[in-house]
């Protein structure tokens, strides 16, 4: 009975998506005051009864019903509470409904949190969410439905594909879609705002906090699975170019790109066009990303789930999303004439420059994401290596790392280069010192370390410099008082990247790896560590056999000493083995052990070391960002009533 | 021309320019990053490159897995139902391999025509066949096991 109900609630909340894309759209535009004024309740409606359905498959997943095809597929009894529940979004079907979810809870939150957007606008935005609602909701009940009874049932579930029971992916799904679906708002606002002809700085300010929590949750999302494929998938590596990892990044980079070209739309008024542009495309290479992940057009370690017939309906919806928005802007763009020019040797033109490399460095992602995919269309099979990302990403951000330092200190509107080289020609001879000397400090001289360091120090200067900045001839209280938190979301975003820098280029030049035959007692040496393998033994735990190794690690000088069990698991519905590594996490390096198999006779094993310094770095820096994030979005002038912002209000806020 | 204008033409090259050789990089960088998947008939027909990587991708023959040595060097057959080629691999071997699995492998040939293998990649997914290998074997599709 639970799963009808699911399913009965999902196609009501069909309809009423129906009624929320296209009853305001046309009250707004014959201005029918009556129509317009359904749009809220309409998404709150909508986000009952998707929830309501996600509650039901939920319910069946808790209460092991598994008559549910979905369930049986992706639950045992066996399965421990925590994945009973993430194994509703393991596969497939709950995938989508959780995407549909997340959709619903944005939908809802712009129906609720946006007091200061003037009414028509909100019920467009809302009415262009409903149709993205529409085509999700469509999807799911045409071709994925999760409610699919198996009769008659089984009596046991195929059990969690033990790669997703593990805490670091259970969370990472919600995150990452919260990120891809969230650019969905700022796609609404932009669609939104070409449809009413109203592109201006208020349309930016409305939708820059949603476009920054958004890319905070991106951000967390793909830090989260970085880290789990390092500790998880057994192979030390953080980052692989895989086309699904790839197909988070893109929507990341453009959704950064998007966030600094809001912010020139919102204080200056220029490049209203390419932002609108930006927050189309941003949406559509989250699309594109479901696409990716979901049609199996791609060999990854993610296709998980592939099937052609559902790879046409999303890739027609693309084709119907991206043609349909390009569309309406070839229309409207000639009315985003920006009153302003703009001057190079400026922040504007800082920024600018900025989107440019974002998007380049984008496309060639894409270039080499989607490169074999035509190639086979055309009857080869090739496969594009990381030597391709890894050089283009290298060279094109690198010039982004400089224009970071420049961009915060650079004026707005114009500036002189004779002010730009007196304020920062100090901190680029620190930087290249530091740099200098840390490299010098390191066991072997690496240019590209040098570089790294150079590049990471030069920002992590230049914040403090914009800080000082902003200081001068201030008292401490009034400049902290009267400082807006945005500033302290773009520090806190570019220290990130410093810090995510030096993750990188420390762990990438100087990490260590081993691969070795170990027998019980032998010793091996590892980058100044002693690595004493002790065998193996059988442990019996939930839903799994663990065998588990004992190795003590021991630092040549000092006494330091840590014991360490990496675990070879075998789940017992799936037989599947897994590899569960041991790791010694700090701050300055990570020590990694995993098991490979069996060799022989005397109980050797194959046996993987690694010496990874500095790779907390890496997703310390995306955390760091995405607190910047959070302090961007929480910028009280978002707050503030839209349109003419009274002087009583702002002496009510300030007086706080 | 106004200087407005000069400066917006300077502008303009200078972004065609950058384009260009932006285009020509990235294009120049992929060639040389591709690396072609072929199947073991066309490695024993000689079609692949000598001394530059490629992948090849296969299922692991049954009973075929040794370890020559004592190191960690294994040694197994790939075939795709028609011909075999040997793989040998120093390192470890990831969870899902074993015999009769489809895997691909990154790597080139030797003198002797085995391929020598940098990396080897079995999906994670029991259910799961490469889309490279999806059209070679049709016959076992079929028995695929049904759990319940």
């Amino acid at each position: 009975m639970v799963p009808e109900i699911g399913h009965f609630a999902l196609i009501i909340a069909l309809c009423i998506a129906f009624v929320q894309a296209l009853v305001p759209l046309a009250g707004t535009s014959l201005g029918v005051q009556r129509w317009v004024a359904t749009a809220v309740p309409a998404a709150l409606a909508q986000l009952l009864f998707v929830g309501i359905s996600y509650g039901c498959l939920t319910w069946a997943f808790l209460s092991h019903d598994f008559s549910v095809l979905y369930v049986a597929q992706n639950s045992n009894s066996e399965l421990p509470l925590i994945y009973r529940i993430s194994g509703v979004w393991g596969s497939h079907e709950g995938s989508l409904l959780l995407w549909a979810l997340v959709l619903a809870l944005w939908t809802g939150a712009v129906a609720v949190f946006t007091p200061n957007v003037p009414r028509g606008m909100r019920a467009r935005v809302l009415a262009v969410l409903g149709l993205v609602s529409c085509g999700f909701l469509l999807f799911i009940i045409l071709t994925s439905n999760p409610f699919e009874r198996l009769l008659p049932a089984a009596t046991q579930g195929r059990d969690l594909n033990p790669l997703l029971q593990d805490i670091g992916l259970a969370i990472h799904p919600p995150m990452l879609y919260l990120g891809y679906v969230g650019f969905a708002v700022a796609f609404a606002f932009s669609i939104a705002a070409l449809i009413s002809g109203q592109v201006d700085s208020a349309w930016a300010r409305w939708s820059r906090p949603w476009t920054n929590v958004a890319w905070l949750f991106l951000t967390l999302g793909i830090a989260l699975g970085s880290w789990w494929a390092y500790y998880e998938l057994g192979w030390g590596g953080w980052w692989f170019w895989d086309p699904v990892e790839n197909a988070s990044f893109m929507p990341w980079l453009i959704g950064t790109a998007l966030m600094h070209s809001l912010a020139i739309t919102e204080k200056r008024g220029t490049f209203k066009a390419w932002t609108a542009l930006l927050a189309i495309f941003a949406f559509a290479l989250s699309l594109l990303g479901t696409f990716l992940v979901r049609s199996g057009v791609l060999t990854s370690v993610h296709a998980f789930a592939s099937d052609p017939e559902r790879g046409v309906f999303i890739l027609g919806f693309l084709v119907l999303v991206v043609g349909g928005s390009l569309t309406l802007y070839a229309w409207r763009a000639p009315l985003l004439k920006s009153a302003a020019q703009t001057q190079l040797l400026s922040r504007d033109g800082a920024l600018l420059l900025n989107n440019i490399f974002l998007a380049v460095v984008t496309s060639a992602i894409l270039l080499g994401t989607l490169y074999p995919i035509a190639i086979d269309a055309m009857g080869g099979k090739i496969s594009v290596g990381p030597p391709y990302f890894n050089l283009m990403f290298i060279l094109l951000t690198a010039p982004l790392g400089v224009l970071m330092g420049i961009g915060m200190i650079v004026r707005w509107k114009s500036d002189s280069v004779a002010r730009l080289k007196s304020k920062l020609w100090l901190p680029a001879l620190l930087a290249l010192t530091a740099a200098a000397l840390l490299t010098w400090l390191l066991p072997v001289w690496y240019w590209a370390a040098f570089g790294g360091l150079a590049m990471a120090v030069w920002i992590a200067i230049t914040v403090v410099l914009a800080i000082h900045e902003r200081m001068r001839n201030r008292s401490l209280l009034s400049a902290l008082r009267s400082t807006p938190a945005g500033f302290y979301g773009m520090l806190l975003g570019h220290l990130g990247i410093a810090v995510f820098i030096v993750g990188v280029t420390l762990t990438s030049l100087y990490n260590k790896e081993k691969d070795l035959r170990m027998a019980p007692g032998d010793t091996y040496s590892v980058a100044g560590y002693e690595f004493t393998f002790h065998g193996v033994r059988q442990f019996d735990i939930d839903n799994y056999v663990a065998t588990r190794g004992g190795f003590s690690v021991r630092a040549e000088d000092g006494d330091f000493r840590v014991d360490l069990f990496p675990e070879k698991r075998i789940y017992r519905v799936q037989t599947m083995p897994m590899t569960e590594a041991a790791i010694d996490a700090g701050l300055t390096r990570d020590l990694f052990i995993a098991l490979g198999e069996p060799l022989g006779e005397g109980g050797a094993w194959a046996v993987r070391i690694y010496y990874k310094p500095f790779v907390r770095w890496i997703w310390l820096g995306a955390i760091i960002m995405s607190i910047g994030g959070l302090f961007a979005a929480s910028d009280r002038r978002y707050r503030r009533l839209a349109r003419s912002p009274s002087r009583a209000t702002d002496a009510v806020e300030q007086s706080r | 021309m106004t200087p407005a204008r000069k400066k917006r033409l300077a502008l303009i090259l200078l972004m065609v320019v950058g384009v260009a050789v932006g285009v020509g990089f990235a294009l120049k960088s992929l060639d040389e990053n591709i690396m072609f998947f072929f199947t073991p008939t066309e490695v024993m027909a000689g079609k692949a490159p000598k001394n530059k990587l490629f992948r090849m991708g296969g299922m692991v023959v049954d009973g075929s897995v040794s370890r020559p040595g004592d190191g960690l060097t294994v040694q197994f057959d790939l075939t795709d139902n028609e011909k075999q080629v040997t793989v040998r691999y120093a390192g470890i071997l990831p969870d899902l391999f074993r015999e009769g699995q489809g895997i691909i492998a990154n790597g080139k040939l030797d003198d002797k025509g085995d391929f020598i293998a940098q990396e080897v990649l079995a999906k994670h997914d029991e259910n799961y066949m490469p889309p490279e290998l999806a059209g070679m074997h049709k016959s076992e599709d079929a028995q695929a096991e049904d759990p319940y």
